[in-house]
């Protein structure tokens, strides 16, 4: 059963908020040579082999569900 | 003619706008629960703030899937008048009939306050009870309310003027520290273009008695309430 890791980030045009308070708190620790820190989401799952191409599926779980086309770009990654 | 107040799991505004309508407003009102596929044949629908589905993947993102959300949205298509207040906003957003997204408010706290908003479009089912460039007061309550979209979505949205209200200062100014959340464009509530389709941050059903701090909430409920009676006919 492949097992499947999508990758979800925010646009690079967005603010990312959270990484950006993250970066000031790594700067606050001293790791002062930090820059562009930007948070994500990882999602995993174990797909049945149902005969379709597993990528496909996943794309379409993606644009429907996973992931906000407005927002956020993803990465499909088949682990094997 | 009767409203209908959605209830998913984790709506937990459900009730003030339940109470707003019916006990303030002397409207009939109809819970829908979100498991169910038919609206009771209600001339307005309501999408309450609070947290779907524990705002789990992003907020809105599972609420929009419910069996109640396809009913919800044959009904926009046909014209239904349509109101999505915080979460609701969100739905409607994730649903597809709203543009934009709402995404981590840019200074990343959970904002709870009044707010000032300004009126940019009097001429809709929703604010037409209001004067264009009024300034309401209404409270706010969220994580997760700054508006984005593309450039071309925000210049349709202005040429349009589907933008109907705007975060502003006491006197109408809009100014980047009256901007509670980072939103482009200080947006705080956008329509559809066929105007029957609202989404908003703010609270209205929080700002419908003077013990609560506000009516103006009241002028938004009212012009709904005139609205549907004149679907009703």
């Amino acid at each position: 059963m492949p097992r499947v890791r999508v990758l979800v980030t925010l646009k690079p045009t967005l603010l990312d908020a959270q990484g950006r308070t993250v970066q000031e708190a790594l700067h606050a620790l001293g790791y002062h040579n930090v820059h562009q820190v930007r948070i994500g989401k990882v999602i995993e799952m174990d797909i049945a082999d149902e005969g379709q191409p597993v990528e496909a599926q996943v794309k379409e779980m993606c644009d429907r569900l996973l992931a906000n086309p407005v927002t956020e770009l993803y990465e499909i990654e088949v682990l094997g | 003619m009767k409203f209908g107040v959605v209830v998913f799991p984790g709506s937990n505004c459900d009730a003030d706008t339940y109470y707003a309508l019916r006990d303030v407003l002397g409207q009939p009102v109809e819970y829908i629960w979100h498991q169910e596929d038919h609206l009771h044949g209600v001339d307005c629908v309501i999408l309450p703030g609070g947290f779907s589905y524990g705002d789990y993947l992003r907020c809105g993102a599972i609420a929009r899937f419910s069996p109640v959300m396809r009913a919800v949205e044959a009904f926009a298509l046909e014209g239904g008048l349509v109101l999505g207040i915080c979460n609701g906003f969100q739905i409607l957003c994730e649903a597809h009939l709203l543009p934009g997204a709402l995404v981590r408010n840019e200074g990343l706290r959970f904002v709870c306050k009044h707010v000032w908003i300004r009126v940019e479009n009097a001429t809709t089912p929703f604010t037409h009870l209001c004067r264009a460039g009024e300034v309401l007061r209404i409270p706010i309550a969220h994580g997760e309310g700054r508006y984005v979209c593309d450039r071309e979505t925000l210049q349709e949205l202005q040429a349009n003027g589907q933008i109907l209200f705007r975060y502003c200062d006491g006197t109408g100014a809009l100014t980047r520290e009256s901007n509670p959340n980072g939103s482009v464009a200080n947006i705080a509530g956008i329509a559809n273009e066929r105007f029957n389709v609202l989404g908003m941050m703010p609270h209205p059903e929080r700002a419908c008695e003077a013990i609560l701090g506000s009516e103006d909430g009241l002028k938004i409920l009212q012009s709904l309430v005139h609205s549907a009676l004149a679907v009703a006919r």
